[in-house]
């Protein structure tokens, strides 16, 4: 792992070394040594937090609005089942563009309640991202074996205990990379919020590019803007499939098996 | 109701069977998996269900805990009949042990918390006790110092021996077995077995799904060979062993006993 981004690290700084000589760039405008250099770069970063206000919210609402929308699937009812399907597809069939476009300019028409651009792209992004994990968690517990039921069963305990402190522990820990991979899709759709007037990194970024007329360099440090933040919340999601899967005893557990 | 050996009542004597059967029919779609069955299980008494794979036995003990429901017939458990109502199957499951091939552990928690689970959640019993209760029975089955590992820890020999451990934590009247060293190593059998025998000596029911004849022979009160779904011979070990009224179980008899 640690060669793979060294080596990683050091493509780029090829690729940014040649950049630098290149005529075509004009590193100027982001220039830590001048001072309009460094006012843009704040400017730049400026909208860093907003872009992380955002996808925490989404990650956070997703996570618990999808346990929402899954938990009719566990009574394995005919018509809860269908229910929960109809509205998982309708929320994944929307495009997350038009979903927040229509929250934020359709929602108020119907409502009156002007929720702004950043609660308009929460609620959008988390509806959406709350279906896809509602799949997660079925497809989580789809997967654990039919004797871990039964045993819970046979031991009397209730359809919640069951759940609760058999069947969840061990769904969570088998969705985890899917939730990872799918926190990192809610941290770049929340560039789509851009649109409404959210000033998170792209929209700072396009502000500035009309100002300076570098689109090059501006958006080549949008990239790698996102590159660090997906970086960090990677680490963050591999850290706490760590600290779950210690627990299991198990692969990935540094304690060794008896046998 | 005494369970000491002494007080064992003689099998279809005065007292009340604990398990009573009558009639029972089950399909799994088409097939015909049960058919008319009907056994009674006094107190105390210890059955061993023998038969060919396919033949329904494991079907008939999973009903008895309705880990599978019968479709017609009447199976009462400890006085209570078991309908669709949830209470009525959960206050079986209280008092009904299960031990599975596949043991069924829950992976991600330790000996101590597999066994103190249930009788914490189901039946209401506090940390302290449970988890006295807990290295007690992992005492019984010689395992006490294995409390604070995972079960992919243990080997399998061990691992049905927790399992058997979690099941009597539960303290329950009766306790079934479905094929309990059908997935052990040869080297591991006897040390489940001779956990059984102990049980069975102790005076607990006892309604085992197994091909060990031996342990038929050394415990059994009543022997029952299943065939397609039908009880086929019913008989105390020392007729059914030496003097199977039925051409399919002297079949069967030869091909289990020849090698």
């Amino acid at each position: 792992m640690h060669r793979i981004r060294a080596g990683f690290v050091i493509a780029l700084c090829a690729f940014l070394g040649g950049c630098a000589s290149s005529e075509k760039w004009g590193w100027y405008v982001i220039s830590p040594t001048t001072r309009q250099g460094r006012v843009n770069i704040e400017f730049l970063l400026s909208g860093v937090g907003w872009t992380i206000a955002l996808t925490v919210c989404c990650v956070a609402l997703s996570i618990v609005l999808g346990f929402v929308l899954f938990l009719p699937r566990i009574p394995g009812n005919r018509w809860l089942d269908a229910l929960n399907r109809a509205v998982v597809e309708l929320l994944r069939s929307i495009p997350p563009l038009v979903s927040i476009l229509w929250v934020y300019y359709g929602l108020p028409v119907l409502t009156g309640i002007d929720l702004g651009p950043f609660v308009s792209g929460m609620v959008a992004l988390s509806l959406y991202g709350a279906a896809f994990m509602a799949e997660i968690y079925r497809g989580g517990v789809q997967s654990i074996e039919r004797g871990q039921f039964e045993a819970a069963d046979s031991l009397a305990l209730s359809t919640f205990d069951k759940m609760r402190y058999v069947i969840f522990p061990q769904a969570l820990r088998r969705s985890l990379p899917a939730m990872g991979n799918q926190f990192v899709i809610i941290l770049k759709m929340s560039s789509l919020v851009s649109v409404i007037g959210l000033t998170e990194v792209v929209r700072r970024a396009n502000e500035l590019a009309v100002t300076e007329y570098r689109p090059l360099e501006i958006y080549t440090f949008l990239v790698l803007e996102y590159l660090v933040l997906v970086l960090l919340l990677s680490a963050g999601v591999r850290w706490v499939e760590r600290r779950l899967g210690a627990d299991e005893g198990g692969a990935a557990s540094p304690v060794g098996r008896a046998e | 109701m005494s369970r000491s050996p002494e007080s064992r009542p003689v099998p279809g004597g005065e007292t009340a069977p604990v398990i009573e059967l009558a009639g029972v029919n089950k399909w799994f779609g088409d097939l015909h998996v049960l058919r008319d069955v009907s056994l009674r299980v006094h107190p105390g008494e210890r059955v061993v269900v023998c038969g060919p794979s396919g033949s329904g036995k494991s079907t008939m003990i999973r009903c008895v805990n309705r880990l599978e429901k019968h479709q017609s017939g009447r199976i009462v458990v400890d006085g209570v009949e078991l309908t669709d109502r949830t209470e009525d199957i959960r206050a079986v499951r209280r008092g009904v042990g299960m031990v599975f091939q596949q043991f069924n552990l829950f992976p991600h928690l330790t000996v101590l918390q597999n066994l103190t689970l249930a009788p914490m959640r189901a039946l209401g019993l506090s940390r302290s006790d449970a988890e006295a209760r807990a290295r007690q029975y992992l005492e019984r089955v010689r395992i006490p110092e294995q409390a604070e590992k995972f079960p992919r820890q243990l080997s399998g020999g061990q691992q049905q021996r927790v399992a058997i451990a979690r099941s009597l934590c539960m303290e329950p009247k009766i306790m079934l077995f479905d094929e309990p060293t059908s997935a052990l190593d040869p080297e591991m059998i006897a040390e489940v077995l001779d956990t059984m025998i102990e049980l069975a000596d102790n005076g607990m029911t006892m309604v085992c799904v197994t091909h060990e004849m031996g342990f038929a022979r050394r415990v059994a009160d009543q022997v029952v060979f299943m065939d397609a779904g039908r009880i086929v011979e019913h008989a105390p070990p020392a007729k059914f062993f030496s003097a199977p009224e039925h051409e399919r179980t002297r079949l069967f008899l030869g091909q289990i006993l020849s090698h």
